[in-house]
């Protein structure tokens, strides 16, 4: 890691900047950053343990990550420590967060920014207004969350078992339907359970453009309509006739390689391939999207408003967008999660360092992945899951 | 002067009792009451209102997870006690009990988060079990679709909680049993024509049960309100109440909270309902078995199926325990294979565990610490003023055994941060010790109590002050005792899952957060390490427990006085 160069071309680049920026690595210095991130897939685990290693190499700074089973978990903290009263020298310094949870947090104030200009490495992004780096699900993100991963959403099935496997959500309905018991998705309670609903919604919506606004009573019910006639065929052909789902993907992803279903999903293209690499699957699995394309976001990190150690989260948001960072966090024996910066934006080396990273039979090309499709607003998931719960809750 | 001198150490230790143990649970109650009201100025609510209540009660699935609650809760408790009971008649009635004890052990210190892992690894429709039989005796080539765990009707839960509870009421069974005259009694019995088994069931249960009535009570409270057993063996669509409680308070959305705190504190009220249901059945059973002991039959009910059962499923947890093991070791373990195709040390050589491993082993030893010191105490207090322990005095010690730790837990949170203790290390000690004291008081209050009384006189008459007393003539007495509490401590801190994430802010990772974090992810392998660490930790700390005094007292056995 050559990282002093490129901070030493920044200072080039935007002196005034710079100068701001010193200040932040100098108050930076010594600290720990309380990184609260799901810890549910260890190489997400390993990779925050190698930035730790670098960034206090570089700058005296490290990351102690704080493992959550559900990001939630820490926006309930920084709650208590607000209804406490406790405005500063919070727990949480650096949460990875997206969707509903920054809404809900920039919503009541929690959060600390906008800082996302400060980062000398916010260059590299495009940050143009509704672009996907300043855009969280819908929600304009105003510099309080700096992008460092893009997620896609796909399908991943065993080709030792299943031949031909479905290429929209019609064909999922028939291909369960003729196969039952062997499709499920995980609880709508949890975040990739929701998510695939939302696959679905897009796929199915009478006028998909409705989604990008709040969903109203009136669209609402008009647009999920065909879903739920979908959803009340597909059930009971599931897993368990759809009374019982895994808890997440990790555990759906345990029963594609038990076998005892045909499919898992994810929201990382790489996921598949990467567990390959683990023995978690077996080297016959196979990743792709929809063919009408599949939704894809991007996940960010946020620094709560009563953050102890704010500068110190932030050289670790910006060491996050290093272009290094995100070529080696795309190589699939690292993360395999898609860079987040604008390709136009690098230079030659930077861009050569993306062409040399390594391949993998279960890792997508991008034909297989095809268009992504944009996001929700976030009011559609909570409301989708919502009333999946009132319909099939017994 | 001695009075006097009692007199001061039981203000004091029943002032360190209040202030740390009975405050802390009273104001967790209140702040989570005033959430469950609609007091929660952070999320906008600043008035009493009754919308939260209103909320809940519209929440999908609730009157079914308040019935799964009951039903696990009951069942488990019951049949656990029925078979410990029949296990422990059947060791009576023809020995075996070494055997019985040496089995049971480890199951007792196996953290519920271990146990209910290696459950899970062991009856899935992916398990061992299936895989052993299958496809030769099956013909399954894949899974089947039987839901062997997370099954609706919670007969997992219900299993895992019996496979816990069973070995916790035998040993407490075993250890009443020299209390009671069992011989003396039984030989009169028997004169009267009675089998050995009608004594059992008809005269030594009833007396045993009167004995053991406050663990059973804490047996109940803790399988209505268990969150990691039943996160990774109970019902998911819907879950326990404690389990969607859990969800809810970590739910994105915050104005959940309230909602979440009002099941809490409706978790609570079932809670203590259950136990006066307890009660009245004991009553009811109390008055039909009266009648049927004095009704002279010389024939009672049949143990042999209770302690067969128990005994299979004593077995099943140490599977469970075997599983965890060949887990942790395995590389790719395919179903239908019964064994892993290929092995490999990856899981325990990537370290992780090392740290969460320190961090149980710090609070652990620094809760036992407080907690056997204050017992000791406390029980010194009691011997010196010559009094039977007041039942207020037993309230407040077992307080937080009784009170779901799910009603105060979120509130305590609230309010040590009120206090200006921050989330972390001291915070997660301090809720630790809650549970890990009125364990090591319930496990040392009876040897305690048991010690001849004239080795103190002796001492005293020798010219011995109180504190010389303590530490030169009881305390080394009762050193097995104290250590086996001590180890019973150890093991509750170990296994300690809701406060250490409440209260440490998810900041304090030790084995048990680490390992429910690792059962919801796709690695049985590590999974396998974490659980495997786990589940050896509490037995270590027993081992000790066990190897100290038999060191010390190398040449004076006739010393070890103190029953373990």
């Amino acid at each position: 890691m050559r990282l002093p160069l490129l901070a030493a071309l920044s200072l080039v680049a935007a002196p005034a900047l710079a100068a701001g920026w010193e200040d932040t690595l100098a108050a930076a210095k010594g600290q720990t950053v309380y990184w609260h991130a799901w810890g549910g897939d260890d190489r997400t685990n390993s990779f925050i343990e190698w930035a730790s290693s670098e960034l206090e190499a570089e700058y005296g700074v490290t990351i102690a990550q704080v493992k959550l089973s559900d990001t939630a978990e820490a926006v309930t903290r920084v709650v208590a420590e607000k209804a406490a009263g406790q405005t500063e020298g919070g727990a949480v310094d650096l949460i990875w967060i997206n969707g509903g949870n920054f809404l809900s947090m920039k919503e009541q104030g929690l959060l600390y920014g906008p800082f996302l200009n400060e980062l000398p490495n916010a260059r590299y992004l495009d940050l143009t207004e509704g672009g996907a780096a300043v855009t969280d699900f819908t929600i304009p993100t105003e510099g309080y969350e700096s992008p460092w991963r893009l997620a896609r959403f796909v399908l991943t099935y065993d080709s030792a078992r299943v031949t031909e496997p479905p290429h929209s959500m019609a064909e999922l309905l028939a291909w369960s339907a003729a196969h039952p018991g062997r499709f499920t998705h995980p609880s709508v309670s949890n975040f990739m359970g929701a998510t695939f609903l939302k696959q679905a919604l897009v796929e199915l919506a009478r006028d998909p453009s409705t989604l990008a606004s709040p969903p109203t009573e009136e669209a609402f019910s008009a647009e999920t309509e065909p879903l739920w006639v979908w959803y009340d065929a597909l059930r009971p052909t599931l897993w368990r006739e759809g009374k019982a789902f895994p808890e997440n993907e990790s555990i759906q992803q345990q029963m594609l390689n038990d076998g005892e279903v045909d499919f898992t999903m994810a929201f990382d293209p790489a996921a598949a391939a990467a567990a390959v690499e683990k023995g978690l699957l077996p080297d016959s699995v196979r990743s792709y999207a929809p063919t009408a394309g599949s939704i894809g976001n991007i996940s960010f990190v946020a620094i709560p408003f009563n953050a102890a150690h704010k500068e110190a989260a932030m050289v670790v948001a910006n060491f996050l967008l290093d272009p290094e960072v995100q070529a080696r966090a795309q190589d699939i024996r690292v993360l395999g999660s898609y860079s987040v910066l604008d390709p136009a934006r690098l230079d030659t080396a930077e861009t050569a360092a993306f062409a040399a990273l390594p391949g993998s039979a279960a890792l997508p090309s991008n034909a297989a992945l095809g268009r992504t499709l944009p996001e929700p607003h976030p009011g559609w998931m909570t409301r989708i899951a919502e009333e999946w719960a009132r319909r099939y809750t017994e | 002067m001695t009075v006097r001198e009692g007199r001061a150490l039981r203000i004091l230790v029943l002032t360190a009792v209040v202030g740390a143990l009975v405050l802390p649970i009273m104001a967790g109650l209140f702040e989570t009451a005033r959430a469950a009201f609609g007091y929660l100025p952070v999320v906008g609510a600043d008035h009493l209102s009754l919308a939260p209540w209103r909320r809940l009660a519209d929440l999908p699935g609730l009157r079914a997870s308040i019935i799964l609650t009951l039903w696990t809760g009951f069942a488990a408790t019951i049949l656990s006690l029925f078979m410990a009971f029949a296990l422990a008649g059947r060791v009576w009635m023809h020995s075996g009990g070494k055997r019985l004890r040496a089995l049971a052990l480890p199951l007792l210190a196996a953290p519920h988060a271990a146990m209910a892992i290696g459950l899970a690894f062991l009856i899935a429709p992916s398990g061992w079990i299936a895989r052993v039989i299958s496809p030769w005796a099956t013909g399954w080539q894949v899974p089947p679709g039987i839901a062997t765990v997370h099954d609706p009707g919670g007969i997992a839960l219900i299993l895992g909680l019996i496979v816990k509870e069973v070995p916790f009421l035998l040993l407490m069974i075993l250890s009443v049993l020299a209390q009671i005259k069992a011989r003396e009694q039984a030989a009169a019995a028997r004169a009267l024509g009675y089998s050995p088994q009608t004594v059992w069931t008809k005269i030594l249960v009833p007396q045993i049960y009167r004995l053991i009535r406050l663990p059973v009570f804490a047996t109940l409270a803790f399988a209505l309100s268990v969150v990691d057993m039943a996160l990774i063996l109970g019902p998911t669509q819907p879950p326990t109440l404690a389990v969607a409680m859990t969800r809810w308070f970590v739910a994105a959305d915050t104005r959940l909270l309230m909602p979440a705190s009002a099941a809490a504190i409706l978790l609570a009220a079932l809670a203590m309902l259950s136990v006066a249901l307890w009660i009245l059945g004991e009553r009811v059973m109390g008055a039909l078995n009266r009648r049927r002991i004095v009704g002279g039959a010389r024939r009672g009910w049949p143990i042999a199926v209770g302690a067969a059962t128990g005994q299979v499923l004593l077995w099943l947890g140490t599977a469970a325990l075997i599983a965890l093991l060949v887990w942790s070791l395995a590389w790719r373990w395919s179903f239908p294979n019964g064994l892993p195709e290929s092995w490999s040390v990856t899981a325990w050589m990537r370290g992780g565990w090392w740290i969460a491993l320190k961090q149980s082993l710090f609070l652990g030893t620094v809760t036992v610490l407080v907690s056997v010191t204050l017992s000791v105490l406390w029980l010194e207090g009691e011997t010196r003023a010559g009094l039977a322990r007041a039942r207020w005095a037993s309230a407040l010690i077992y307080l937080p055994l009784m009170v779901p730790q799910a009603a105060f837990l979120f509130g305590l949170s609230v309010a040590f941060l009120r206090g200006g203790i921050g989330a972390g290390h001291f915070a997660v000690m301090w809720g630790q010790a809650l549970f890990v004291y009125p364990y090591v008081m319930l496990a040392l209050s009876d040897p305690w109590h048991a010690l001849d009384r004239r080795l103190d006189r002796t001492a005293a008459s020798l010219g011995a002050g109180p504190w010389r007393r303590l530490f030169r003539v009881k305390l080394p007495i009762l050193l097995r005792p104290i250590l086996t509490a001590a180890a019973i401590g150890f093991a509750v801190s170990v296994a300690q899952y809701l406060p250490t994430l409440l209260l440490g802010a998810g900041r304090v990772t030790t084995l048990t957060t680490e390992a429910v974090t690792l059962a919801s992810g796709s690695d049985r392998r590590v999974t396998g390490v974490f659980a495997v660490l786990l589940a050896a930790m509490p037995l270590v700390g027993f081992g000790l427990a066990f190897a100290i005094p038999a060191l010390f007292y190398r040449n004076r056995r006739g010393l070890s006085g103190g029953r373990a």
